[in-house]
């Protein structure tokens, strides 16, 4: 097993801030928007550097995505800052006609997704926005694992032409992938070779794969482990090329399994190369208050559940 | 039926006991839970009609609450007037507690209307409660608690618009004008003014107060009760973060927890 070390925990949401203010440094055409929460979603530094860029939308998320499509027209490239759950749920219809329809270069930025939210509780761990996004024609959808990733997949997406779903965390998590390491969307990442299985992971679960693969690699199954920053569109020649090799598959995710990356994947499979695929996301149930750690291991969104997953797929071989 | 001063005391056990489970939670909304205490205690202790003991007495006055995120002010209310004990707060925020971060209907906590922590809902939901109560003739009141910075949600006006549409008459609502939200001051964030005047556009009768005199909210809602054919808007003028001197009016408290030190002084400073 490949040995992954953290330099230690930062928030995926904070990446976006530093990735936000890089691109607007990059291309004046970067302008950003908020709705009542540029704390939240580390968005200071590009209102500070660039304030005549940056519009406050108030608490007015509908109107915000309809404002930043407008703003599309004569090349701005808008990024739209608010949590998940109101990014999606909350204006699914002005991203669906007047984003994803009209083909608009809109960043939809979306933080605090998922669980992992933790003490604010079910209203706020929205598990369905993949689910919203992906089933959206035209819409890129980007699930980054740590800070890292986060922050060059932010400068990525500016440089991407059309509208783009970027989903990220809240908590402080292991921050492991390479510094400068460039971010192709849409393009699966190999984080491990392995023969047994394949564990496909994304978003703050990729971490909890290494994990897992560190444990398994002790107990003697050789997992092969592929971070899908990008769920949409998915890389389906490197997932087939990896489970035609290893025949077995887990999932793993910060999602409804109705909808979630796994579905995507099982989806591939069932098609053009049947597999037995085991899935870690949440069942169709939502969520809590409880510390991320706590709600993690409840709904079972964690390494141990990935082991467990693994042994149990290898034994349907 | 409690006297003012009495009613202005358990408003400050409201804010001491709210403090302690934002504090022993280690998150929470502490500033708009301080804002609209006042209103709380005048409506749970004086205006509804309600039954604690019998949380779904079907001739009960019925209350949103449109802002989840001042759950602690609520929860508080609703320990204190009998709903369930005031041990149970202490659970806030915590794995399995019925006191979810944001009301959660589900979680069986007696009392509850409705799940909210998504804001610009609750008005929609009053005003099919109160299109409810009509059909069935009944006498009861509807009452919504909105915040200020909430005011910026189109579906808010949506609501506005049918309420008066369908005259109803009774259908009262509170905003805790505590002129914060988390990025600042509503009217640089998002500017709300002339708000009484839009909401007359609307239709509604409009009524100022001072949302931390007790005796005044009550007795414009006993003013806004004679109107009729109309809705009823109670803009409560208020203070972020009231009862706490050293945090009252600073919009940093608008989402932020008392740490242990801070509680001990918080609680000294309640007033
Ligand atoms: C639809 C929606 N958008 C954003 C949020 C995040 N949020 C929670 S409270 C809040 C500010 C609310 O302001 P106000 O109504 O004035 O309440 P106060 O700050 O006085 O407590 C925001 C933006 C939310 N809960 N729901």
């Amino acid at each position: 097993m490949k040995k992954y070390i953290s330099t230690g925990n930062k928030d995926t949401r904070s990446g976006f801030g530093v990735g936000l203010l890089e691109a607007g440094k990059k291309n004046e055409n970067v302008v950003a928007m908020c709705a009542d929460l540029i704390g939240s979603l580390k968005m200071d530094a590009f209102v500070a550097e660039f304030p005549e860029r940056f519009f406050q939308a108030g608490i007015a998320e509908a109107n915000m995505t309809g404002v930043a499509a407008g703003m599309t027209i004569g090349g701005k490239i808008p990024f739209i800052g608010t949590f998940a759950a109101f990014a999606t749920g909350r204006v699914y219809d002005q991203i669906r006609q007047s984003v994803a329809y009209s083909n608009k270069n809109v960043k939809i930025a979306a933080s605090h997704a998922g669980l992992t939210l933790g003490e604010d509780g079910a209203t706020h761990q929205i598990l369905e926005d993949i689910g919203l996004m992906k089933m959206l024609p035209n819409m890129v959808v980007i699930n980054p694992c740590d800070f890292n990733q986060t922050k060059a997949a932010t400068i990525a997406v500016a440089e991407y032409e059309g509208p783009v779903y970027l989903r990220f965390g809240r908590p402080s998590v292991a921050n492991f992938t390479p510094e400068n390491q460039k971010f192709e969307i849409g393009k699966a990442l190999m984080l491990n070779e392995g023969a047994d299985v394949t564990i496909f992971a994304t978003g703050h679960l990729v971490w909890e794969a290494i994990q897992a693969g560190e444990k398994l690699a002790e107990k003697g199954i050789d997992a092969e482990i592929i971070n899908i920053h990008t769920i949409k569109p998915l890389d389906a020649k490197a997932i087939l090329k990896s489970v035609k090799k290893t025949n077995c598959v887990v999932t793993a995710e910060e999602h409804m399994l109705n909808g979630g990356m796994g579905d995507s994947i099982a989806q591939l499979l069932s098609r053009n190369y049947p597999t037995p695929i085991e899935m870690i996301g949440v069942n169709d149930t939502f969520g809590e208050s409880g510390t991320p750690a706590q709600l993690l291991e409840k709904y079972g969104l964690n390494a141990e559940n990935i082991i467990k997953a693994v042994e149990k797929v290898i034994a349907r071989k | 039926m409690s006297s003012i001063s009495e009613l202005k005391n358990i408003a400050k056990h409201i804010r001491i006991d709210l403090l302690k489970s934002i504090s022993e939670a280690g998150s929470g909304h502490t500033g708009g839970s301080l804002s609209s205490a006042d209103i709380f205690t005048a409506l749970y202790f004086n205006i509804l009609n309600h039954k604690p003991d019998n949380p779904n007495w079907a001739e009960r006055d019925k209350l949103i609450l449109s802002i989840g995120h001042i759950a602690p002010v609520y929860y508080a209310t609703l320990a204190h007037v009998g709903y369930f004990s005031i041990d149970e707060l202490q659970t806030l925020r915590k794995l399995g507690s019925r006191l979810q971060g944001h009301p959660g209907k589900d979680h069986g906590l007696p009392g509850i209307e409705l799940s909210a922590g998504s804001l610009g809902q609750g008005l929609s939901v009053a005003v099919g409660l109160a299109l409810a109560s009509k059909i069935d003739k009944k006498n009861n009141y509807i009452y919504c608690i909105n915040g200020d910075g909430e005011l910026q949600e189109g579906s808010i006006w949506e609501a506005a618009m049918s309420a008066s549409h369908h005259k109803l008459d009774n259908l009262i609502t509170f905003i805790d004008r505590n002129k914060l939200q988390i990025d600042g001051e509503t009217e640089n964030v998002m500017s709300l003014e002339p708000l009484a005047d839009k909401w007359k556009a609307f239709g509604w009768e409009v009524f100022e107060c001072n949302g931390h005199n007790i005796e005044e909210i009550i007795n414009t809602v006993n003013t806004a009760k004679t109107i009729k054919n109309k809705p009823k808007l109670i803009i409560a003028n208020t203070i972020m973060g009231k009862g706490v001197k050293s945090i009252e009016n600073n919009h940093k408290w608008h989402g932020k927890a008392p740490s242990k030190t801070e509680l001990e002084q918080f609680i000294s400073e309640v007033y």
